[in-house]
């Protein structure tokens, strides 16, 4: 809402409170003013001038050649461009020495041989937008109207010497979608008298009633329809200050019948529609629901389908107007029209919201209906406007209205205790503060000991409950002066859960790996959504997505890892190593919510280690990004319990990808990304991972237990056993464990040889076997038994042969 | 004899002096000292001697040996010196090459900020919330007091899976579903983080994908007064203990009176300039006293308790923090934008 400062003077007395000041005090107490535009800024020297000559000029056709009566001693010559410009009119000049916005600043020149003094201006070009200059002025220059003297300040004629604040309002507060709401909130805040207007029209001995029948059928969309009727009206433009003060609210002027309909809503936030009476068809208006494929040409010229949902006005039979949201083309007003009918109505929000949305008819009519407007004002709204057209147009007011009326209307009554308003609010107040500002709303109070009850106005259809009441005291009494406290009570301790503490123990981990942490969309398209998942199930698809590329819910955060390690290859950073905890999303089916498993990726690309003048550069390779892994699982205290096992998967090089297996279950993979795939982002040699973290920090760990510091030497026997070229590490590595008994303590592969002095298919693997007893020195004899089922074992299991 | 002896130490020392490495040395040595030397050598004819010069010769022998040995051992010593020193010499780096890079990451700036939110209110006695990001129509907006139809849906357009079931628009649902759980009773402190979904278009700053952290405080007392302490520790914490904090009147469905909270701005320090609008202020977060529907959806009796809550958006916080220009950033994860956010401040 846009209210000018000017206008608002109007009902509430201002003095003493600039605009700035206004606009901050507004703000601090309940409607957040996103801006305060001054509309004469940048402007001076634009003065009203008289035409006193227009003649072509000599050498350009499309110039005029004009001699301006300025106020100056001498009329000025002016050599204007604009097609309307003609003798007698009065203009806005700007004068030699003049600014207008942008800092343009008008200097004495000649064009094309002729001299000309200055400007005569279009309302564009006095900074009005030109979406809200009015059809007629729109190609060429403003002509004032009539009433304005030569030498006048032709921005003040204008009324453009104002500021406009632009109030940011929030659902509840549609009550200052008008200017008289906006009146009562600033009275408010500023302890002061509201003055409204009082319509006073004279009427004709004919009644409304003579002209027209109301009928609702529709009672629970249109409770209440009011028709005025105002004839003999003239057709023409409204007043300067009205057009002014329209199109400081963004609206742009059309003809006095239209325009007086959007003062109106704007004053009272009643929107009003204008029927040319004489193009009804009927003398009947019956407002229904529309039937199914029922057709109606609406103002716009647009034929729209309507359905049940839909209310309509209509003449009895034909559709006149799509109800609250747009009047129909053949009962529209024209410059011939002679009757109108004004309709003022309260027509449901949620039937008017149906069918601006199904027709992409947003309106400030219908947002105001939508949004509900003030039962109470819709007589008031439409003898205001009865008024107005007397006034402006011309028009004979017929006695009375015709009215369908079948609204209920109660002002809510609510009562709250002076104890509860200072418990919730942290204050000290008295009745006698709390009542005071009450009254400042103007609304009514009755206080019966502790309590106050309160009769909300109509107009503040947002207050219906006690802490509604709290509200308006706690921002009328000033956030400002509250006092800050902390919570008092049982003392509570906070933690993260053991989940959320490990969460943060693999984040930094992998950071001090050397893994930067991404944040990728959870959102994603069809083919990415599954690639790489751990578990084949339906990914979760959004009903109505924006795009194609966002429209599943991923099941896999490796595609979007690979995505952010594509945009940095891209960019000259070929060498990345990311990392991202997240969601990802198992579809239940249709009725239920889907899983949501707390998953691990990582990914590496390019070179882990370099330093260059040192000659290193060590690309990463799958015992990299495997290496980071156990250390992960080993500050977890999983160590023992994980496995790798071979395997293949789609996207992954088939030779170099793991399952990662704890206790026995799989719960996720490792590897280097399938080549087409690397080549088809453009990327080095590339090795992922993904694991479900929930599996992970879910896993019973043992608790800590100090082990004692060994006090006997450990014996160390190494090994080199020649296998089969296919034969895995880890599985020799587990027979070698599971052989040794309890005084082999450690077994890790220190070598590993395949060449040519190697028999054809096989390979030698070397262990380092540790034993220890931590209650005595081990002899030789006991390490030897142990060893010697260790060697037996790795025969017969593995058929690995001792190295000779 | 006697003569010869001196003669031999002189002779022993002056080649001493001249020996130029180990080697020299320890030849002299052996010619000298040994078996077979000279001095050895000469000793043989002390069988010639009367018995009173024996001793006297053989004093002065081992005299002869002595100082011999002893010029060796400090020449050895010398030698051994230089070597060394030779040897560090040799030695010598250049310090100001660069060192071996240590490979670190770091965490993405938008953790950073929800941890250090986290890690405040942990202190203040709040335990983290969590909840489903794919939520019910319920929890996402019924029991917060936005039933079907509700115009401040429209505030919040939604990514909708079927009728009943959407991506969730804020974290308020944790703050629902925590409530749930504790079956009426305080005290309930709590702050929830996450990612949260709108259907906008993504630009410099909008983001289909956000972030959100909520806090809640539901028990017996709870004023008004103590959500404004509170947001001004969090505040001073977060911006800086010269900030200031004003509290504006504000609307929200589950919230009331709902406030919302602006800090005083940094760049101009309240003249007015162009990053706070010509304000002097920059809206920070959305708060309010829990609305009693919402207390009583969950099962809290809204006569017993009173609750506040509040709300904000860390890509927001982190822009005004770090001066980030634009939200796409967060979710681009661009290297050098993600490096910047290593240092500890
Ligand atoms: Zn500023």
């Amino acid at each position: 809402m846009f209210v000018s400062y000017k206008w608002l003077q109007e009902y509430v007395d201002l003095s003493g409170v600039t605009p700035a000041e206004l606009a901050e005090k507004i703000t601090k107490s309940g409607i957040e003013v996103e801006g305060v535009e001054v509309l004469n800024e940048g402007i001076k020297g634009v003065v009203v001038g008289h035409v006193l000559e227009r003649e072509q000029h000599p050498n350009a056709d499309k110039l005029n050649k004009c001699l301006v009566d300025t106020g100056a001693d001498e009329p000025v010559q002016i050599i204007c461009g604009a097609p309307n410009v003609d003798k007698g009119q009065m203009v806005a000049v700007a004068t030699v020495g003049a600014v207008l916005p942008g800092n343009f600043k008008i200097k004495r020149a000649k064009l094309r041989g002729e001299e000309s003094n200055g400007m005569i201006c279009s309302l564009q070009e006095l900074g009005i937008e030109s979406k809200l200059v009015a059809k007629e002025y729109s190609e060429g220059i403003y002509v004032f109207p009539g009433d304005v003297e030569v030498g006048q300040d032709a921005i003040v004629q204008l009324n453009r010497d104002d500021q406009v604040l632009e109030l940011g309002l929030t659902p509840n507060r549609s009550d200052c979608l008008s200017m008289l709401g906006v009146a009562y909130e600033v009275a408010a805040i500023l302890g002061r008298e509201v003055k409204l207007p009082e319509p006073q029209v004279e009427t004709t001995s004919e009644k409304a009633s003579d002209y027209i029948d109301v009928q609702v059928e529709a009672k629970e969309d249109n409770p209440l329809y009011v028709a005025k009727v105002i004839k003999n009206v003239e057709v023409g433009p409204s007043p300067v200050w009205m057009q002014a003060r329209l199109m400081a609210a963004g609206i742009r002027p059309h003809n006095n019948v239209v325009d007086v309909t959007n003062y109106i809503l704007l004053e009272y936030g009643q929107p009003l529609h204008a029927f040319d009476y004489d193009r009804l068809g009927s003398k009947e208006i019956l407002v229904r629901r529309a039937k199914d494929g029922e057709v109606i040409v609406t103002l716009d010229d647009a034929k729209r389908e309507l359905t049940s949902d839909h209310l309509l006005i209509t003449n009895g039979s034909e559709p006149i107007a799509l109800a609250g949201v747009m009047g129909g083309a053949n009962s529209e007003v024209q410059s011939d029209t002679k009757t109108v009918l004004i309709e003022s109505a309260y027509f449901k929000g949620a039937t008017v919201r149906k069918a601006s949305k199904d027709h992409g008819l947003r309106s400030e009519a219908s947002s105001r209906f939508e949004k509900g407007v003030d039962p109470n004002r819709v007589r008031d709204a439409a003898e205001r406007a009865a008024q107005l057209l007397a006034e402006y147009a011309g028009g004979e007011v017929l006695e009375g209205s015709v009215e369908a009326d079948s609204l209920q209307v109660e002002p809510a009554v609510v009562s709250v205790t002076l104890e509860k308003i200072n418990r919730v609010l942290g204050t000290e107040l008295s009745m006698k503060e709390v009542e005071e500002i009450f009254a400042r709303l103007q609304f009514e109070t009755a206080v019966d000991n502790d309590t106050i009850t309160v009769t909300v106005p109509t107009r503040r259809g947002d207050i219906t409950i006690e802490e509604d009441l709290i509200e308006e005291v706690g921002r009328l009494y000033g956030y400002d002066n509250l006092k800050s406290t902390l919570p008092v009570g049982a003392s509570t301790p906070g933690h993260l859960t053991e989940y959320q503490n490990k969460r943060r123990l693999v984040r930094r981990y992998l950071e001090g790996a050397g893994l930067y942490q991404a944040v990728t969309y959870s959102l994603t398209n069809e083919a990415k959504a599954t690639q790489y998942a751990l578990e084949e199930r339906k990914p979760v698809q959004l009903a109505m997505p924006m795009s194609e590329d966002r429209s599943l819910l991923r099941l896999s955060i490796v595609p979007q890892l690979l995505e952010v390690l594509k945009y940095n290859s891209a960019r000259q950073n070929d060498s990345l190593a990311v990392y991202e905890t997240g969601a990802v999303f198992l579809s239940n089916g249709d009725e239920e919510l889907p899983e949501e498993r707390e998953h691990l990726a990582g990914a590496v690309t390019g070179l882990w280690q370099s330093h260059p003048w040192q000659g290193e550069k060590k690309p990463v390779d799958f015992y990299v990004v495997k290496g980071i892994l156990e250390g992960l699982f080993d500050k977890l205290g999983l160590s023992g319990k994980v496995a790798f096992r071979q395997i293949e998967k789609a996207g992954m090089h088939p030779g170099r990808t793991a399952e990662v297996l704890l206790s026995g279950n799989s719960v996720g993979f490792v590897g280097q990304v399938h080549p087409t795939v690397e080549k088809e982002l453009d990327l080095k040699e590339t090795y992922v991972f993904e694991l479900s973290l929930k599996a992970i920090l879910e896993a019973e760990v043992a608790p800590l237990q100090y082990e004692a510091i060994p006090r006997f030497p450990s014996i160390t026997r190494d090994i080199a056993l020649v296998v089969d070229n296919g034969a895995a590490a880890g599985e020799l590595e587990a027979i070698i464990k599971e052989a040794g008994g309890k005084l082999l303590k450690d077994v890790h592969v220190f070598d590993l040889y395949e060449g040519e002095h190697m028999e054809p298919g096989k390979k030698s693997i070397a262990f380092s076997l540790k034993y220890f007893d931590p209650e005595r020195t081990l002899t030789d004899e006991d390490v030897t038994k142990a060893h010697d089922k260790v060697l037996d074992a790795v025969k017969e299991k593995a058929g690995a042969v001792l190295r000779g | 004899m006697q003569e010869r002896l001196k003669e031999l130490q002189t002779e022993a020392l002056e080649k001493i002096s001249t020996a130029a490495d180990l080697k020299e040395l320890n030849d002299i040595r052996v010619s000298y000292l040994g078996k077979k030397g000279p001095i050895t050598e000469a000793l043989k004819g002390m069988g010639k001697l009367s018995a009173e010069e024996r001793p006297k010769m053989g004093a002065l022998a081992n005299e002869v040996r002595d100082s011999i040995a002893a010029g060796i051992e400090e020449k050895q010593k010398h030698l051994e010196e230089a070597a060394v020193q030779e040897k560090l010499a040799a030695e010598k780096i250049d310090v100001t090459l660069p060192g071996r890079p240590v490979k670190t990451g770091n965490h993405h700036p938008l953790t950073r900020i929800i941890e250090e939110i986290e890690d405040l209110f942990i202190g203040m006695g709040y335990t983290v919330a969590e909840g489903p990001e794919v939520e019910k129509d319920y929890y996402n907006f019924e029991a917060l007091n936005l039933p079907k139809g509700h115009p401040a849906r429209d505030m919040q357009d939604s990514f909708y899976i079927t009728e009943e079931i959407l991506l969730r628009t804020h974290t308020s649902p944790v703050q629902a579903r925590t409530m749930e759980k504790h079956e009426g009773k305080g005290p309930v402190k709590i702050i929830c983080p996450g990612k949260v979904y709108r259907r906008d278009n993504d630009d410099a700053t909008h983001s289909h994908q956000f972030m959100q952290i909520e806090g809640l405080v539901v028990d017996e007392n709870i004023r008004m007064t103590d959500l404004k302490g509170t947001l001004e520790v969090f505040a001073k914490k977060m911006f800086g203990e010269d900030r200031e904090i004003r509290l504006r009147p504000s609307f929200f469905p589950f919230t009331e009176p709902s406030v919302e909270m602006d800090i005083s701005c940094k760049i101009c320090g309240g003249k007015g300039c162009s990053v706070c609008k010509g304000t002097g202020w920059i809206e920070i977060l959305g708060a309010g006293m829990v609305h009693p529907n919402v207390l009583e959806m969950a099962g809290f009796d809204s006569k017993k308790y009173t609750g506040f809550a509040f709300g904000m958006g860390p890509e927001r916080i982190a822009m005004l923090k770090y001066g980030v220009d634009d939200i796409r950033h967060f979710y681009t994860n661009d290297v050098r934008f993600l490096k910047q956010f290593s240092i500890h401040e």
